[in-house]
């Protein structure tokens, strides 16, 4: 159970910070949505529309990364088997 | 021969005045291109977002810019940022209260230091500006771009002109009292707002 929990741990941290570089390190708040620029050739005017797309932030990481250290904590309460 | 040339003269008249006519533009942009884009820069956060849904008339005479009145409305709740807590805390009752104050408004009163080169106008405009119920007269640099006859362009089928307005200013968030207790540190005072935005005049 220990050592499970521990793997878990690192299975979970692992996971947070590679999906969190994989979509871009964004170091501001987590996204749902993205921005889309548009030119529009007559007027000259930029349209500005917002697609859903799940871009995760450092409360992302943040939050991962503090369950992670709550499951490895969590794994100090079981003893280990004897052999 | 006298009724003749009177009723020329009354219809080359007629001619002058309907030419000489301000234009109504209408800002409902059928191609949802318009948007007033807001930034606030914190030293500990910075959030940028836009708004889409503007609408409003501008009574803009070629011959007269400096003429220019109108008004601009922004429906707060299209006021958009990526992070929907975020956006959900914006529209709530302590920032914009989107719920009780449904509009954003810009009502153009007066035009001056106005210079005119072709087609393009710039001018510092002063009016007052709504948000949150809170009406201040502010002063902004802004730009209008008269396109002649460019209607049928962006709409098929339809004759007319089209009118561009760009405009940067700023103000501050607590003259509106958008939750003035806020810190400063993550929820900049100063909001920086750009409006880009074109209306129809069809004929």
């Amino acid at each position: 159970m220990k050592k499970s929990l521990r793997l878990l741990a690192l299975v979970v941290a692992l996971a947070a910070a590679g999906t969190w570089f994989a979509t871009g390190a964004n170091r501001g708040w987590t996204k749902t949505s993205v921005e889309k620029k548009t030119l529009d050739e007559v007027t000259g005017l930029e349209a500005i529309t917002y697609e859903k797309q799940f871009v995760p932030g450092l409360d992302f990481l943040g939050v991962a990364l503090l369950g992670a250290g709550a499951l490895a904590g969590f794994s100090f309460l079981f003893r280990n088997q004897p052999n | 021969m006298k009724t003749t040339a009177l009723s020329l003269f009354a219809l080359t008249a007629l001619s002058v005045a309907a030419s000489a006519a301000p234009l109504t533009f209408d800002f409902k942009d059928p191609k949802g291109v318009n948007n007033a884009v807001f930034k606030l820069d914190a030293p500990l956060e910075a959030i940028n977002g836009s708004a889409n849904g503007v609408s409003g008339t501008v009574t803009f005479d070629p011959a007269d810019p400096g003429a220019t009145k109108g008004k601009i409305v922004v429906d707060a709740a299209s006021l958009h940022v990526p992070n929907p807590v975020m956006k959900e805390h914006m529209h709530g009752d302590q920032w914009l209260d989107v719920a009780k104050h449904k509009e954003i408004t810009f009502e153009a009163k007066s035009f001056s230091n106005v210079k005119t080169t072709g087609d393009n106008t710039t001018a510092e405009v002063t009016g007052t500006l709504t948000i949150r119920g809170v009406a201040k007269e502010v002063n902004a640099p802004v730009k209008l771009s008269y396109l002649k006859g460019k209607l049928g362009l962006r709409v098929p089928n339809q004759k007319g002109d089209l009118l561009v307005i760009r405009a940067s200013f700023a103000v501050k968030r607590s003259d509106f009292g958008i939750n003035p207790k806020a810190p400063e540190d993550k929820v900049a005072d100063t909001i920086d707002l750009t409006l880009s935005i074109a209306g129809a005049a069809p004929r």
